[in-house]
């Protein structure tokens, strides 16, 4: 765990949209797509997930069907609603101001002052 | 979108509970299964690699838990779970309960019933169309523009109303054939079924157009519910004609149903236009100088037309008529009202917006009540409040349990009292409080008093649920737990003691007002009235029902006297053109001049005394005394001197005493000088309830009127005296309608307002009082409960009696004392109030000071009574070894 990122809060909801939006998942397969995207970077607490994933159904921005794994087991998969799309676009474009903000404020050296 | 999502997840955690939880549980086992096939890819066996799984993932049950909580509607959740909590805390106390919830539920209802008597007769505007925007002119004393011309004038003149229309009263022998039978209606101008934008339920309604001259339209227009009761539903009633006082008149037409004429207080059987009054009642229409031939004229007023501007509009008009008719038209302030209510509308409101303060206080009261009440119970609670504070639960969560305890006991009471307040008000909307009137009292409730019901329990929930709040945020568990819940007994003055001191000064305010309001129907019941009601008979009748011409009126009339006067038993048979002082509010007045004055223009009148009509005897039938002169005599007829019989007040307002009266002249308004010939006591002529105001008493000889009433003065049997009258009468004529009654009974219509204003008010004092016994009973078992452990103490350690009760309940005496003192000088402040309402109303008055401090005291006896019994009971020795 150690050589993992601390999510910082709020960034689960959208690292679980980024990772449905790239195609329907099980929850499961949610935790392997979030690892796999960042480099197994961020790892997701599994008990974490489920509340996550039961708001953002809630807040409509997934919507959730019965279906059969690759391995052929009976699964729930999420997918992105157009609602969730564009909560996803907006949470992007504010992450990234957000991140550049501080990638400037943590990078201002004395001179600059 | 998003809220469909959100309800959905709602319905599906209220709705399918077993469903979700078994998805949740399938979605978990599946995660761990899919997690376990990957473990056992990379080589572990099965059972190893589902046991891994399983630990990696954790406690599946707080996942479900947090993810159950994730599905939203948390608020409902919690209130879930503590009205469940309430309902076992309140079924543990189930004698706080009752206490609580009655009384609410007396509160509320109290406040219900005086809403739903506001709302029938203040804010429900008539069931016409546009009944909002429907005023009534009332000019000076009395509704409409009291004559024919007059109104004709106000509705060509003005500039503010749509149309004006006017009615007004019609009695009158109704004939289908057969059965003659008296039936009440209006005497409408011919445009008021257009001004009121009602549309006929059967056949035509008249119309301005049926107009033409006097007598020109013998039409009919039935109610509904006289069409229902009278003529059975029967749709063949149109073009049927009809015999009214034994003028022919056609049926035209059916009301809406539910439409019973324009007033709220009565429903009547018929309309017919008033050009054809004349023909009915012998009134001529073209009189200016009369008062009673409009009895309201009303309108809707013109798109943008304010009613202050319309008000104005209509003093310009009285003002051109003052100018134009100095003789028979004085100026009077004019005022708009409420179509339905006419000149009461002023009196109606006051009284009504009266009672709702006093129902106010009565809920204020049953608050501060339910508010030491609760209270008392949050400190007996705050053992547990501190355990669960320290056991990680937040002050929030706390108080919104005991929030949600007293919005459960207000919901409760709430129920109750509308319940109770719904049956009383439809039964009120179905008396009929005199058989001799068709007075109703629109009352019944509707969908608005359910609300404001519901809102009043919501409102008092929050309000004593609130009390408790200060000292559960204060609370600090360390120092509760470890002292225990009887630690602190402080002499300093709390909440609970302020709340009481309130509740009990309102009580004494409404003790204090049904008092007054008692008394002062008791002083108008004994005050002189100018009459002696007691063994005297009314027999009321109008030849002109019989078809007799107002020529033949007076020979009749005095058959009729000497039939009755023949009857054994009978002392005394007066007679009285219309009806006698104080029957149905029906007083006419008459200016009068002094002898000097020649210029007779109404502002130069002495003053406008009552009016009356009467035969000789009539004083000594009716009771009256005479104080000075003589009563009239069969002489006083046509071809004699104009002569009066004056009041006392009268002749001491012309010629400043009695004696100097008789003999003296007056003038009437048509410049005719009228002898005074005796002098009688004063009295009552329109209501109780009136200042003391002159009369004059002409000879009936010289005006016979068709509706007359007799005053019969005997001290046998009513009943069958009623019976003999009746029997002499038809002797004469058998199709003549007779109404007996005694006077008594006609005063009873008189009373009414005063009768019911006194019920209301005594029944809030009642409530007062037994809140304020609750509130002092609760106080007072508290302490004693409280302190029983001191109480045993002093026992055991030879305290006296006295002294013990003055430890258990001198609090509570003191509290009650103050409350009280509070509550008389704030009763006989609010007193004034009532002096409209109710006659003589005066809180100064000695008896009723003392009969408050009496009944306080009492009410206070009684309250500790079992308090202070159970803590001269205390045995110490139980009590010491108890704790």
């Amino acid at each position: 765990m150690t050589d993992q990122a601390q999510l910082l809060p709020g960034t689960l909801d959208l690292l679980i949209l980024k990772a449905v939006s790239l195609g329907p998942l099980h929850g499961y397969g949610v935790l392997l797509r979030i690892g796999q995207i960042s480099g197994q970077a961020l790892l997701i607490e599994q008990g974490a997930l489920y509340p996550a994933l039961f708001k953002l159904v809630r807040q409509g921005f997934l919507k959730a069907s019965w279906g059969t794994s690759e391995n052929n087991r009976r699964a729930k998969f999420y997918e992105l609603t157009a609602a969730g799309r564009k909560s996803l676009r907006d949470e992007t474009e504010e992450w990234k101001r957000v991140a550049s903000a501080m990638g400037a404020a943590l990078a201002a050296r004395p001179e600059e002052v | 979108m998003k809220l469909m999502a959100y309800l959905q997840s709602l319905k599906a955690k209220f709705f399918r509970r077993e469903q979700l939880a078994g998805e949740m549980d399938e979605e978990v086992r599946s995660h761990i299964e899919l997690r376990a096939d990957d473990l056992e890819r990379s080589g572990l066996s099965r059972a190893e690699a589902e046991r891994r799984a399983r630990i990696e993932f954790g406690a599946a049950e707080r996942v479900k838990d947090e993810s159950y909580e994730a599905l939203g509607g948390h608020f409902l959740d919690t209130l879930q779970q503590d009205l469940r909590f309430a309902v076992r805390m309140l079924r543990k106390s189930p004698s706080f309960t009752a206490l609580a919830v009655l009384t609410l539920a007396l509160a509320i209802g109290a406040n219900a019933v005086v809403f739903g008597v506001m709302n029938g007769l203040v804010l429900r505007p008539l069931n016409v169309p546009h009944g909002e925007n429907l005023w009534g002119t009332a000019y000076g004393e009395d509704p409409g523009f009291q004559s024919y011309p007059n109104y004709k004038d106000l509705r060509d003149r003005n500039h503010s109303f749509q149309d004006l229309a006017a009615f007004n009263f019609a009695f009158v022998g109704l004939d289908t054939g057969g059965d003659p039978s008296i039936a009440t209606g209006y005497a409408t101008t011919g445009n008021y079924f257009d001004v009121l934008e009602t549309h006929p339920y059967l056949g035509r309604f008249f119309s301005a157009a049926d107009e033409h001259g006097p007598n020109s339209a013998p039409y009919l227009v039935l109610s509904y519910a006289y069409w229902h009761s009278r003529f059975q539903d029967d749709r063949t009633v149109i073009g049927r004609v009809v015999q009214v006082n034994k003028h022919p008149f056609t049926i035209i037409g059916v009301g809406p149903p539910g439409f019973g004429g324009t007033l709220l207080f009565g429903s009547i059987d018929f309309f017919m236009p008033i050009v054809n009054q004349e023909q009915v009642d012998g009134e001529s229409l073209t009189t200016r100088g009369t008062s009673h031939e409009i009895f309201e004229t009303f309108g809707h007023l013109k798109p943008g037309v304010t009613p202050e501007s319309a008000l104005a509009d209509v003093n310009a008009v009285g003002a051109y008529l003052e100018k134009t008719y100095p003789k028979e038209f004085s100026q009077k302030t004019a005022y708009l009202g409420r179509v339905g209510l006419t000149s009461f509308d002023t009196a109606v409101h006051e009284f009504v917006t009266g009672l709702m303060v006093l129902a106010g206080l009565i809920l204020l009261a049953a608050c501060a009540n339910l508010g030491s009440l609760f209270a008392a119970r949050a400190a007996d609670r705050s053992r547990e409040v501190a355990l669960r504070l320290a056991l990680g639960s937040n002050r929030r969560r706390i108080l919104r349990q005991l929030l949600t305890e007293a919005v459960l006991i207000s919901l409760m009471g709430g129920a109750v009292g509308l319940a109770g307040s719904v049956a009383l008000l439809k039964q009120l909307s179905v008396w009929r409080p005199f058989p001799v009137a068709p007075l109703v009292i629109p009352v019944s409730p509707d969908a608005r008093v359910y609300v404001v019901a519901l809102a009043l329990a919501l409102v008092s929930g929050f309000l004593f649920g609130i009390v408790p709040v200060r000292q559960v945020l204060r609370a600090n568990p360390y120092e509760i737990v470890k002292a225990g819940s009887s630690a602190r007994l402080g002499r300093k003055i709390t909440v609970r003691d302020v709340l009481l001191v309130g509740q009990i000064a309102i009580c004494a305010v409404l003790v204090t007002a049904s008092f007054v309001a008692v008394r002062g129907l008791v002083r108008s019941l004994n005050g002189k009235l100018g009459f002696e009601p007691q063994h005297a008979m009314l027999v009321s009748t109008n030849l002109q029902m019989a078809g007799y011409r107002s020529d033949e009126a007076l020979a009749m009339e005095k058959r009729m006297m000497q039939a009755i006067e023949g009857i054994p038993g009978v002392e005394h048979v007066g007679l009285v053109n219309g009806y006698p002082p104080l029957v149905y509010a029906a007083a006419e007045r008459s200016s009068v001049f002094r002898e000097e004055t020649s210029d007779l223009r109404a502002v130069n009148a002495a003053f406008a005394p009552y009016k009356y009509e009467v035969s000789p005897g009539y004083f000594r039938a009716a009771g009256t005394a005479l104080l000075a002169g003589r009563d009239f005599d069969w002489h006083d007829d046509k071809d004699a001197p104009a002569v009066a019989v004056v009041t006392r007040e009268f002749a001491v307002r012309m010629f400043g005493s009695v004696n100097g009266a008789v003999g003296r002249y007056f003038k009437m308004m048509d410049g005719s000088r009228v002898e005074i010939v005796g002098v009688v006591e004063d009295g009552k002529y329109l209501s109780l309830t009136e200042d003391l105001d002159a009369a004059m008493f002409l000879s009936w000889l010289r005006s016979p009127a068709s509706d007359i009433d007799l005053a019969v003065r005997s001290s046998r049997d009513p009943q069958q005296l009623a019976a003999d009258i009746r029997t002499q009468i038809h002797a004469i004529d058998s199709g003549l309608p007779v109404d007996t009654s005694t006077y008594a009974s006609q005063l009873d219509v008189v009373l009414f307002p005063a009768r019911m204003a006194t019920l209301a008010l005594g029944v809030l004092g009642a409530l007062g009082a037994i809140l304020s016994i609750t509130g002092i009973f609760g106080m007072a078992a508290y302490s004693v409960s409280k302190r029983m452990r001191e109480l045993g103490i002093r026992i055991a350690l030879g305290g006296r009696r006295k002294e013990v009760l003055q430890t258990a309940l001198g609090r509570a005496f003191k509290l009650l004392a103050v409350g009280s003192a509070a509550g008389l000088v704030l009763g006989i402040l609010a007193a004034r109030v009532l002096a409209y309402i109710v006659y003589q109303a005066s809180p100064r008055d000695p008896l009723v000071l003392t009969g408050v401090v009496l009944a306080m005291g009492l009410l206070g006896l009684l309250a500790t009574w079992i308090p202070a019994r159970r803590a001269l009971a205390v045995d110490p020795l139980i009590l010491l070894r108890e704790e």
